[in-house]
């Protein structure tokens, strides 16, 4: 089948077989693989992406539901060189170890602050709890949606 | 070939814990002869450091000093510094800490340092990245090398100018001479003579930058390819492509040790695009996407026939590890073997006033990495290139060299920075199956393995049975000690404490599961047991548990930590606010693993009411030498102090009829940013000690000062991990 969808800003028409989730699609045929595989069931949220900026697990989304949709990924974020607030903290937070987890993080992150531009630690918590980091740097993870959230409440 | 190590690594890797099995298949390699095979060619990216690397004189370098420095530094007509290690990056900061290492003693910038890891047609013979060897092994060589690189400069400089070596120094990426103007940058001074003095040996002997000294190293660096990390731009093992890459996927048997008796691969050949092999217990299916590679999986999965095999009941594990023990075994550690003993164990238990046993019990875990096992191969012209994610390279390539009865020579395997190890990425399956697709396609072909894939097929951290006995005297003095550690593994398992008397014995087993390496192995268990072993003496003895320690506790550096936790936590201040509150409790752990040192206190509130207990507070205290990268050794210690958690509290792989029951994140449960208690990390710096490694020690003294903090606040004593039974689970 045939998908048109926007992806990180640009039109995308995508053919083939319409049960192929939009985490394949992405990472096989369109060269994107900041996306990543954690655990093809929607448990770990490695292969979280934005849908109509909703933080949703590109892993158990059908391509054939996109079709008009704006998707965003990892690779969309920044503002050509210049790096989004959220990333930005995830350096300055240190809040990576093997990294696997973090555009994941980074996007689960991004699309909260949109919701909610000064979430506390609890807000923060519920909102990612679904994102697994395995090096278990959860710390250094809190410390940099503060840190991110900090900063936009600054900018306003 | 094995990595070579000095008689000093040997005496500090006691538990290497490499499985000991047969090759993960034994192929026919079918009906094409392999030179046949046309791989789309190799496109090898021509670097400086690549040329160099081909012209040295031992190709497969050398992991001890006797190396040259070309084997480990180059720099480029343009200046562009090229630094090599066979070392791996697996998210515990090996990349940066080694680029940080050779920036100090070449005097440049940190990012001045371009390091390239593990890929064994370039990089010098480190060894696997395991055992905490980095840090006390690896940086030292990388530091010496650079040295030498920096003096080799200078006296290249001086030879020019004609001066005495003594007037020229090196620093901020240029070279000087001092009291002058005169400047050389690197560029200027890379020409005949410094290429011929690259040659040189390194000398054990060369001076090294003192702590006193460092500039970068001590100071707290972020990742230096972090950018590329948070943009994902970054490509992991999984992301690597070839042109041309079909996607591949492996049928599984049923249950552990079937063997493939038939199967019709007739409906997945008819598909267009689809490759499928067959060769031995191995089928798998190749395809221009996953998606289609699974279908003609799907057509023919009906037509396998298998043979299986009976399995132990995984709910009479424990039972089955002793009832199959036996004394030692070299499988499982080189402290394996006889028992060893201090004074009389048994006479001093019969003379003593007070005699304690207890039995401790430790599940099956799994790392559980978040990038699976993946693995890139392409074929050219009888040789065969493999990106895969390994702790292990040497190892990987030895694998894959035997599966397909080719010299090592003919293997090269690269390791991009990869997803995750924690111990569990010692073995080449997946770039074996990745290359018998690849050479059945003749074209590269990338395999990822799927969660449930992982949980079942990669090797689990040995459960295991402790037993110990503890004799007191009459004035509650620890006299007698013997542990017993059945299967989990010896590290750690001789007591740290001051006892006349104690024996310690470590007995093998028939495993149940495929079992390996894990962070910091079975020195967890073994300080699981003897920590909360130690709270049950001092209970009994009537005394508070840190003192109850500290009388038994000479080691200055595990004092040390022990007493600087306790600080931190206001350990006796907490003792009295919670004890006889009936819902909260404190508890305190410590151990020695890998030459550094933790201890840990912890809070526990616990419903009376349902035994759902949480985890409040952790602090830890941990000492590993003198810290070159703060930050990333905090991030370490507070990820062992959540992933200790995970073991502490919730993980345990279940299995049945050589079946994986819980092979998914919704049924063995991770910690999540839900479970993350408040966490406060001491480092305590020792600049006047050699640095250690400090990713895997700082895991150990978590789950017994949960455990001795569920006593505590509830009066219960579990002797198990995950800590669970008698009504009371995490919440």
């Amino acid at each position: 089948m045939t998908v048109e969808f926007t992806l990180n800003g640009r039109p995308r028409t995508v053919r083939t077989e319409e049960e192929r989730s939009l985490l394949e699609v992405l990472r096989e045929d369109l060269g994107l693989t900041g996306t990543k595989y954690g655990c093809g069931e929607g448990d770990c949220r490695a292969c979280t992406v934005l849908i109509d900026g909703k933080p949703t697990p590109s892993c158990l989304t059908a391509i054939k539901e996109l079709d008009g949709k704006k998707v965003l990924t990892i690779e969309g974020l920044a503002d050509g060189e210049q790096l989004h607030a959220v990333q930005r903290a995830f350096l300055e937070a240190g809040a990576l170890q093997c990294g696997y987890c973090v555009p994941g993080m980074i996007l689960a992150a991004a699309a909260l602050l949109e919701r909610d531009p000064a979430p506390d630690d609890d807000a923060i918590v519920a909102g990612m709890n679904g994102n697994i980091c395995r090096c278990c740097g959860y710390v250094n993870i809190l410390e940099a949606v503060r840190l991110a959230s900090r900063r936009k409440e600054a900018s306003r | 070939m094995s990595p070579r190590l000095t008689r000093e690594e040997r005496s500090l890797e006691p538990e290497r814990y490499e499985l000991d099995e047969g090759p993960a298949y034994r192929f026919d390699l079918g009906r094409r002869e392999f030179l046949g095979v046309l791989g789309a060619g190799l496109l090898v990216t021509a670097s400086a450091a690549e040329a160099l690397a081909q012209q040295r004189r031992r190709p497969g370098g050398r992991g001890d000093d006797g190396g040259t420095i070309a084997d480990r530094v180059h720099i480029g007509a343009d200046g562009a510094i090229t630094v090599l290690t066979g070392k791996v990056e697996v998210g515990q900061g090996s990349r940066t800490q080694i680029s940080m290492a050779a920036a100090e003693e070449l005097r440049v910038p940190l990012a001045s340092v371009r390091l390239v890891m593990a890929d064994s047609s370039l990089s010098p013979d480190d060894g696997g990245t395991y055992g905490s060897r980095t840090t006390p092994a690896t940086i030292p060589r990388v530091r010496r090398a650079c040295a030498a690189a920096r003096e080799l400069l200078a006296e290249t400089a001086a030879r020019q100018w004609r001066v005495d070596r003594a007037a020229v120094s090196v620093r901020e990426g240029k070279v000087v001479e001092d009291g002058t103007d005169r400047v050389a940058t690197f560029a200027e001074l890379v020409g005949r003579h410094f290429a011929d003095g690259l040659q040189r040996e390194v000398q054990t002997g060369v001076t090294v930058t003192s702590v006193s000294e460092w500039r970068i190293l001590g100071t707290s660096r972020g990742r230096v390819n972090g950018s590329e990390i948070v943009t994902g731009r970054h490509r992991y093992p999984s992301d690597m492509r070839r042109p041309g890459t079909l996607h591949g996927v492996v049928l599984r048997p049923p249950s552990f040790g079937a063997t493939l008796a038939a199967i019709d691969l007739a409906a997945a050949r008819s598909i267009d695009g689809v490759v499928a092999v067959r060769d031995g217990d191995f089928a798998g299916f190749a395809a221009p996407t996953s998606w289609l590679a699974r279908k003609a999986r799907e057509a023919v999965s009906g037509t396998a026939r298998w043979n299986e095999t009976s399995h132990p009941d995984g709910d009479a594990l424990y039972e089955h590890l002793k009832e199959h023990s036996r004394e030692g075994g070299s499988r499982f550690g080189r402290r394996g073997g006889r028992p060893r003993e201090r004074g009389s164990v048994d006479e001093a238990i019969k003379s003593a006033a007070r005699v304690l046993r207890a039995t401790y019990h430790i599940a099956y875990v799994q790392h559980a990495p978040m990038e699976t096992r993946a693995a890139l191969a392409e074929w050219d012209a009888g040789s065969v290139t493999v990106w895969t994610g390994t702790q292990n390279p040497s190892r990987v390539r030895d694998q894959v060299a035997e599966a397909f009865r080719i010299s090592e020579e003919r293997v090269r395997v690269i390791v991009p920075d990869t997803g995750g190890g924690f111990g569990g990425k010692h073995t080449g399956e997946v770039a074996i199956e990745a290359a018998r697709l690849a050479r059945e396609a003749g074209k590269p072909v990338a395999v990822q393995w799927t969660r449930e894939e992982e949980f079942t097929w990669a090797y689990f951290r040995p459960a295991g049975v402790i037993e110990l006995a503890g004799g007191l005297d009459g004035a509650g003095k620890l006299m007698a000690w013997e542990q017993t550690n059945y299967n989990s593994g010896a590290s750690a398992l001789a007591t740290s404490y001051d006892v006349p008397n104690s024996r310690s014995r470590y007995r093998s087993s028939d495993a149940p599961l495929r079992q390996g390496a894990y962070r910091a192995l079975a020195s967890t268990a073994n300080v699981f047991a003897r920590e909360c072993f130690m709270d049950e003496l001092a209970a009994t003895a009537g005394v508070d548990p840190l003192d109850f320690r500290l009388r038994h506790l000479g080691d200055a550096r595990l004092r040390a930590v022990l007493e600087a936790a306790a600080e931190r936590f206001r350990w006796s201040e907490r003792v009295r606010a919670t004890r006889g509150s009936g819902r909260r409790g404190v508890g305190l752990g410590c151990g020695t693993e890998k030459g550094s040192y933790a201890a840990a206190c912890a809070e526990v509130e616990v419903s009376p009411e349902t035994g759902r207990y949480r985890v409040v507070e952790v602090c830890q205290a941990f000492e590993c030498g003198a810290i070159q990268n703060p930050d990333n050794l905090r991030a370490q210690v507070e990820g062992c102090i959540v992933q200790g958690l995970g073991g502490a509290l919730s993980e345990e792989i279940r299995f049945r009829d050589g079946r994986i029951r819980n092979a998914s994140f919704s049924s063995y449960r991770v910690p999540r940013f839900r479970n993350v208690p408040a966490i406060d990390t001491v480092l305590v710096d020792r600049p006047d000690l050699p640095s250690v490694g400090g990713g895997e020690t700082p895991i150990v003294a978590v789950a017994p000062a949960v455990g001795n903090a569920l006593f505590a606040a509830a009066g219960v004593r579990i002797r198990s991990l995950p800590l669970r039974g008698e009504g009371f689970r995490s919440a």
